[in-house]
Formats: structure tokens, sequence, C-alpha cells
């Protein structure tokens, strides 16, 4: 199968007042049409950068995307003209966002903020786009869909509106949908109602989703496959399988240790991993994680790790691994 | 129709100040109905006369009916009002949206321009611009609007540059809307509701600055009567003497004010979805 986006050494940076910042550097990875990749790390890492850099959102300045390509279907988003690119969002690949409390104007009903998005991109009629509007609505499965539509944000709750963007970003069935941490925000209970939807969509439509998350247990529940980002860079790529199976980055397997375990000796310490992330601006030489890594070796804190297949599906950036 | 009266039932205060604003603007209109006398006949014998049977509310120095300068001045003083908070504030919501909306160099020049501006009292300011184009009535209006728009500018823009960080304003973009139609339909809407504040504030002030300018001959010229002229003749001279010739232009230019603060502010509330319900 093709994929149906294939992203390849994505560069992008921040001019800042200390200097040169590298948000993302020569990430690739590529998704293939229904499937769903997780894009993992800590705050920092440029899991968010990497999100709007493939919807070219970057604010710039000071941002800029200054190498790679982003290649949805054949066509290189990064080539494209600045009215190009608006006619590939939200038609061909759209976002949802962490916050949904603030993510829908307050001042127009929610089936009209659909409804306006859906006739911007196919030209119909008023009349039939709040239709097709309250016809997605009732796809996430928000109940009474003809009177939630004529009603505002702030009379939804924050997993229905939520359910409300998911709505819209899929109204006109884009190729790629890129949830960035779309639970975050949301009641456990209904974390697991959102995530669910987006599957669901997912099959039913055949939309590939990237989803942006620090939270490995939503990876283990949705992901088919994941890359692991660590300062900018991809370290750890694979089926989820694989690597929840057998991390083989220290830092991959330093977050799965950092998970709580169920019947955990009672009083034993939660591990975490030492350190923070180095500043962007002035990463070490070598590994990126040599200073926190339990397992560095000389060659770590020297020359930086190539990206390296360690068996079939499973690739990582590391010396020692 | 039903919601009007939801509404009305709602705000009565705001129904008080529509009331008020009406009541004015129907006397303006109708001004030559209402009047009892001619506003610009003068006669002497009638100089400075108390309120009475035959002028209900007195007569000014050159012995002209209050009351009838009152109605007639209601047209001068809403048309100066009116026109000078519209056209500065509506001027000044455009170069505030423009100039936050786009930033840059663009930014830059406008708030440096408005600044400059600023720097200068209002009174001052009006008092160049109709010294230059001389005195009328649209003439007094430019004056007086033109000093507003700094104000108005960058209030709007200050709304403008926290509104444009919104989740919405990026959700927008994210679903491949132009910029010029986000900042129309989502954020220019967003600031309605300091700019009806803003206007409504500034009503009071444009009949008072129309008030200093035509004392100062640059106004609208004589004999047309204005409130604001009115007032600002005779309150030095005849505040002792003939207090009604003060009282009643004062009680005319503050319930204007008022009633257009509390319209205001029912307004704002009204068209605020979130304060619904």
């Amino acid at each position: 199968m093709l994929p149906v986006l294939e992203v390849s050494g994505l560069t992008t940076v921040f001019q800042t007042r200390s200097g040169l910042v590298r948000a993302v550097q020569d990430v690739s990875f590529s998704v293939n049409p229904g499937e769903t990749l997780a894009i993992v790390g800590e705050s920092g890492c440029g899991k968010t950068m990497t999100a709007l850099s493939l919807m070219r959102l970057i604010p710039s300045p000071p941002g800029r995307i200054t190498g790679g390509t982003v290649k949805l279907d054949g066509i290189d988003l990064l080539a494209l003209d600045d009215a190009g690119m608006r006619r590939m969002r939200g038609s061909q690949i759209a976002m949802i966002f962490q916050e949904p409390m603030t993510a829908l104007n307050p001042l127009f009903t929610v089936g009209r903020q659909i409804a306006e998005m859906i006739s911007l991109h196919e030209g119909i009629s008023r009349r039939s786009a709040n239709s097709r509007a309250v016809e997605m609505l009732q796809h996430v499965r928000i109940p009474a869909p003809e009177r939630r539509a004529r009603e505002y944000p702030h009379q939804m709750s924050g997993g229905m509106r939520q359910r409300a963007m998911i709505a819209m970003a899929l109204a006109c069935k884009p190729k790629v949908l890129i949830a960035d941490e779309p639970t975050t925000a949301l009641d456990v209970t209904i974390q697991a109602q959102v995530l669910d939807l987006i599957d669901d969509l997912r099959k039913e439509l055949g939309t590939a989703v990237v989803l942006i998350t620090h939270d490995l247990g939503v990876v283990a529940e949705v992901a088919d496959r994941m890359i692991v980002m660590y300062a900018g860079r991809k370290v750890e790529e694979g089926t989820t399988q694989n690597l929840f199976a057998a991390p083989s980055h220290p830092y991959l397997q330093g977050l799965m240790a950092s998970i709580p375990k169920f019947g955990a000796q009672e009083g034993a310490r939660l591990k975490e991993i030492p350190g923070i992330v180095p500043p962007l601006n002035n990463l070490p030489p070598g590994c990126a994680f040599a200073p926190r890594c339990p397992a560095a070796i000389g060659p770590c804190t020297e020359t930086r790790p190539p990206l390296e297949m360690k068996r079939q599906g499973h690739a990582a950036a590391c010396w020692v691994a | 129709m039903r919601e009007a009266l939801y509404y009305a039932r709602r705000y009565p205060l705001g129904v008080a100040g529509a009331l008020i604003l009406i009541a004015f603007v129907v006397t303006a209109v109708f001004a030559n109905v209402i009047a009892p006398y001619d506003p610009l006949t003068t006669n002497a014998r009638f100089s400075l006369a108390p309120p009475s049977r035959h002028f209900l509310i007195g007569a000014d120095m050159m012995g002209r009916d209050m009351l009838s300068r009152m109605i007639h001045g209601a047209r001068i003083s809403l048309a100066v009002a009116l026109g000078a908070t519209c056209i500065g504030s509506g001027l000044g919501a455009i170069l505030g949206l423009t100039s936050g909306y786009i930033g840059g160099w663009f930014d830059l020049i406008v708030q440096r321009i408005a600044e400059i501006m600023q720097a200068l009292p209002l009174l001052v300011m009006a008092l160049v611009i109709t010294a230059s184009l001389g005195p009328s009535l649209v003439n007094t209006i430019i004056a007086i609007a033109i000093p507003l728009i700094p104000n108005v500018a960058r209030v709007i823009r200050a709304n403008v540059l926290s509104l444009r960080e919104l989740n919405y304003v990026e959700a927008a973009r994210a679903v491949g809307m132009r910029g010029r139609r986000i900042a129309l339909v989502h954020v220019f809407p967003n600031t309605i509701a300091p700019l009806i504040v803003l206007a409504t504030a500034q009503l009071g002030s444009t009949i008072l600055t129309e008030a200093s300018l035509s004392f100062l001959g640059l106004g609208v010229p004589e004999p047309y009567p204005s409130w604001g002229r009115m007032l600002s003749d005779s309150a030095a001279e005849y505040l002792r003497s003939a207090p009604w010739l003060v009282i009643f232009p004062g009680v005319a230019i503050s319930l204007v004010v008022f009633g257009a603060n509390l319209f205001g502010d029912a307004l704002r509330d009204i068209l605020d979805p979130r304060q619904g319900d």
C-alpha cells in the first residue's frame, strides 16, 4: 500500500534572541491510509511543532521550515503557494487541537462554524452545508444533533466540544487527520470515548491519523505504529507491538519504566528519568539523551548515533541498543 | 419580536436608555413641529425672561425662547455626537483591526502615528482642524471625529492582539480559511463589546468638545442653537441671574449621555451570546 503521507527530512527552526532553536530536526515518517501513527515524547520534544509544520501553521516569524518534504498523496505541501496550502487545509489534511474549550469561536453556533468550513471548501449552498453539519454532528455521536447545531460553544461540555471539533475536522473527509493531544484536556471517561470515536471514524472513512500524545496508555490502545521523539529528533520507530514488547532506546525504556504499575510493591518509588531535556539551542555533541542516559558509553557523548534498523519493524538511534 | 420582548424584560435599564435616546431623536427629527417659537427670532423685550406661561423654560439674553432653541439644538447636538462618534469609532476600528491583525511594520507605523495624535489634547487638535477647514456643521463633525480615531484604534488593536492568539483563530487557519476572512468573521465580531462601550462613553465627550469649539467660535456657527454653546455661553455670565440658561442644556446633555450609556451596556450584553441563558 502506498503511504498517504510521506514526511522526509523535515526541519523547523525558530530564530530567538538566544540563537537558532532547532525545534524539529531531520524527522521522517510515513503513514498509510487508515493507519494510526503515534508521535510520543515529553513536553518540548518537538511533537506539536512537527504537527504544525505538516499543516504549515508554524508562527512565522520567528519560525521557519528550513528543509525536507511533506508529501500528501504525492503533492509536496511545502512547495505549495499560500492559496494552494489553504485549499489543502481542512479538505485534505485536518487538525484537532488540545484545548476544546477555546477552539470554537464563542460568538457563533457550532453548526454554523462547521457549515462555514464545509462551504469554504466545497462551495455548496448554506442550506446544504447546514444539513451536512448536522449530519457530521450525528456522525460524532452527539445526541439531538439538530438542536446542538443551533447551540453556542459555551452550552456544550468539553467532551462535546472536542467531538464538534472532530466533526469539523472530518467534515470534508480529509485523507490525514492530525490529532494534537486530543484528550489531554478531557476527563478520563470522556478520553476513552473520544479515542474510540476517532478510531471508529478512521475505520469508517479510511482516514490516516497522526496522533500526538505523551500518554503511552493511549498509544498502546489505538496506535498501529509509533515514533518516539527526543529534543527535536526521532530516536525510535516501529510497530507499537514491537516497541512496547522490547523498547531498545534507553529513553523509551525510561518512559516505559516511569508508568505507574498496578500491583507494584507498596511504598515503591515511582521511577523517573533523571535530569531535564537539554535546551534546544545548546544541544550536547553526540546523542542528545546521553547526559541523562543510564547506559551511556564513550561514543555517546561524541558522535550522534544514526537511526538503525534493530530488527524487522523496529529502528532506533542509539549506540548501545 | 418575541426575542425583543424577552430582552426588554431582561434589561429594563437598557429599555430606559433606548427610550431616552428615542425621545431625543424624535425631538430632533420633528423639531419644526414641536418647537413653539422660531429659535432664531430675537426680541429685546424678553431678554433673560424667567420661565413663564409663554416661555416654559425662559428666554436667553437675546430674548429667544429657550425651549425652542433646546428642541432645535437637539438636531445639531445629536448630529454632531452621533456623526463624530460613528466616523471616529468606525475608522478607529478599521485601523485597529488591520494594525493588530497584520502587525509588523504596518502596525509600527500606525501606532506611532496614533501616539503622535494622542500627544495633542483632543481640543487642540479639533481646533487646528476646524481652523483650517472653516466653521460648519460637517467640518465640526470631522474635526471632532479625527481625534477619536487613535483612542479607538489602540483599544481595538490591543483586543485583536490577544484574540488572534486564541485557539479558534488557529483552528480557523487549520481548516484553510484566509487571513482576511478570519480577521473579519472571527476576530472583528469579538471586539464589538469594547467598541460599543467605548463609543457610548465618547458620545458625551463629543457633545462637550462641540460645546468648547462653538464657544471659541469654531464650531457650529451662530445663530444656530447647539446645547454645548448654549451651556458654555451662559455658564459664566448668567449662572446666578438666569440659571435656566445653564440648567436645561446641561440636563439635556447629561440625559443623552446617560441614555447612551444605559443602552450601550445592555446592547453589549445582548450581543454577547456567553451572557445569555
